[in-house]
């Protein structure tokens, strides 16, 4: 990148430069991994599908924690990726940086409530 | 330089730069193309249905009635339908991502590997969206 690519020349994108995203990308997508592995698990080997087996895993205060962790994981996790789509596909600035913020109010919402879905059990 | 060599017509060449949309269909996009593409795809689409998810997961935990209205709900054909999407979207960016974990370990990283591993992806992801879907629609 060319040295008088900085101040008001320097590019918009959005973006850290850094190693940072992609990292986290990384944790998270391990950690939905392991707490997969935890639901189908526990659905597998729980008895037929009822209200009671399925409402009980979930009103564990370590289950609420995990899927809580592994939610916020989530929304990270697609935070990383929609700015990428965003950067990629969407040129004007403008246009981009509502989507971002779109895509931020969106997971912000979902985040409040998958806690309040979590804690109503 | 000889008359021959310099009257050669030169040949236009093609000049390679970033691909537009209407552009697509001249390319044919290698496997691993196809896995990195639906690898998006599959991510926007479960982005996009997130609300859907949370509002199934809202409805099968807040009470035993609000469980059988989940049950209600999600037994219609439509439903069904968004369920499957969510599933194969659910089982291709899990699959693929597994294969990004891998890759980051530098391990696979030649063509014919690559293309090998996203081939992998691609059937093993297509049959569990076909066995959760004959399950949905209840063949067994």
């Amino acid at each position: 990148m060319a040295k008088n690519n900085i101040g008001p020349k320097r590019l918009v994108v959005g973006a850290g430069y850094g190693v940072r995203d992609w990292l986290a990308q990384r944790v998270t997508a391990v950690l939905m991994v392991v707490y997969t592995a935890v639901l189908l698990i526990s659905f597998l080997t729980g008895s037929n599908f009822s209200y009671e087996g399925w409402a009980g895993l979930f009103a564990q205060q370590w289950f609420k924690l995990f899927s809580a962790v592994t939610l916020f994981g989530l929304f990270y996790h697609a935070w990383v990726g929609m700015r990428d789509i965003w950067m990629d596909y969407v040129k004007p600035v403008g246009i981009r940086l509502a989507l971002q913020i779109i895509t931020i109010g969106w997971l912000i919402g979902c985040a409040v409530w998958s806690v309040q879905i979590l804690w109503s059990v | 330089m000889s008359e021959a060599v310099r009257e050669a017509p030169k040949k236009e060449r093609p000049q390679f730069t970033n691909i537009h949309v209407t552009q697509l269909s001249n390319y044919r996009l290698p496997l691993a193309g196809v896995v990195s593409i639906l690898h998006r795809i599959s991510g926007f689409l479960m982005f996009a249905l997130l609300p859907v998810v949370l509002y199934l997961l809202e409805k099968s935990l807040l009470s035993e009635i609000s469980f059988e209205h989940f049950k209600g709900i999600a037994s219609h054909w439509f439903m069904k339908l968004v369920i499957l999407a969510l599933v194969w979207g659910y089982m291709q960016h899990f699959c693929a991502g597994v294969r990004h974990l891998i890759m980051d370990t530098h391990v696979g990283l030649d063509k014919d590997s690559a293309r090998k591993s996203a081939a992998t992806v691609l059937v093993i992801s297509l049959a569990l969206t076909a066995l959760v879907a004959l399950k949905l629609f209840g063949v067994f």
